[in-house]
């Protein structure tokens, strides 16, 4: 869902520019009184198992592929704030670097999956608490967290496509949303999977986004 | 040094960028529907390249041009994101 440029208008550009700036600068404030010891290396390691499993697209239906974001694991382990940052340092060096996403889209980009991603997996996940706290609940609500922060990121990129006067809503937003709403499958199986594999190991890692 | 378990997943992640070769090279959602929509022509080149397409660029083996790639790639992520929590650490007890 890497946005190149051209595809959306200068002033859509410049509004993500502006929102995605104005959310790193509040994450930054809004995490230093609160960085743990076991904060530091879980956001590195988290940045990194999600830039190379970024790289691992997957078919899916009809010649189409998709890629895990990993917005909805950050936000879960670490909170919304810190999930923000974690995805900028992800969408920066992959725009930066390896030249996948525009330089001028950046801002979007980090707006959809970055903020975009990380609030609603992150309210999702908070929300599925009402109904109970076993294992099995923070599974489906990571899940299901995973696969709304896909489709609503692709649903926002529609909306950013048709401002911009690139292709007209009423094809942009069916076409989106289907497609994603597929990927968003594999993300919220693999989201899943790797909670599992952290209740299993290292449970505590899951209080984390408390702090 | 003690073997900590974040070792473990930084090793998992270098090991996940091994595998980038077996990746699907199919158009990803939104390249398919610029494609089958005809606005895929209105992207533009960027204005400079590092590692385009996740190949490093100059070595003749794709599949180690990408494994390269996503070694590098995965290892600086880790720097920033270990240096930015970090660095808000130390701010935060300033």
């Amino acid at each position: 869902m890497h946005i190149p440029d051209g595809f959306i208008s200068a002033p859509v550009a410049t509004v993500g520019c502006v929102v995605a700036g104005g959310s790193v600068a509040y994450a930054v404030k809004a995490t230093k009184k609160k960085m743990g010891e076991k904060q530091i290396p879980l956001m590195g390691v988290l940045a990194a198992f999600i830039f190379a499993a970024q790289m691992l697209n997957f078919p899916i239906a009809g010649g189409t592929s998709g890629h895990f974001v990993g917005a909805a694991l950050a936000a879960i382990l670490l909170g919304p704030w810190r999930g923000i940052l974690i995805m900028t340092c992800v969408l920066v060096v992959q725009c930066l670097v390896f030249q996948d996403g525009g330089l001028f889209a950046l801002g979007v980009n980090i707006l959809n999956m970055g903020i975009i991603a990380s609030f609603v997996a992150y309210h999702i996940y908070r929300g599925s608490a009402l109904f109970g706290e076993g294992r099995k609940r923070k599974l489906i609500g990571g899940g299901l967290a995973a696969w709304f922060s896909v489709a609503i990121a692709s649903v926002a990129c529609a909306f950013e496509l048709a401002i911009s006067g690139t292709v007209p809503l009423k094809i942009a937003l069916p076409a989106m949303a289907g497609i994603h709403a597929l990927i968003g499958i594999g993300e919220g199986l693999i989201t899943a999977a790797v909670l599992n594999l952290i209740m299993a190991t290292r449970a505590d890692l899951l209080e984390l986004q408390k702090a | 040094m003690r073997f900590k378990w974040w070792h473990g997943a930084l090793i998992f992640a270098l090991f996940l960028a091994v595998l980038s070769p077996l990746a699907s090279s199919s158009p990803d959602g939104l390249e398919r529907i610029a494609e089958d929509k005809g606005f895929m022509e209105t992207a533009r080149e960027a204005f400079f390249e590092a590692i385009p397409d996740y190949m490093v660029p100059g070595i003749k083996s794709e599949a180690v041009a990408t494994i390269l790639a996503g070694l590098i790639g995965t290892l600086l992520v880790f720097a920033i994101g270990y240096s930015l929590a970090r660095l808000l650490k130390a701010k935060g007890e300033a």
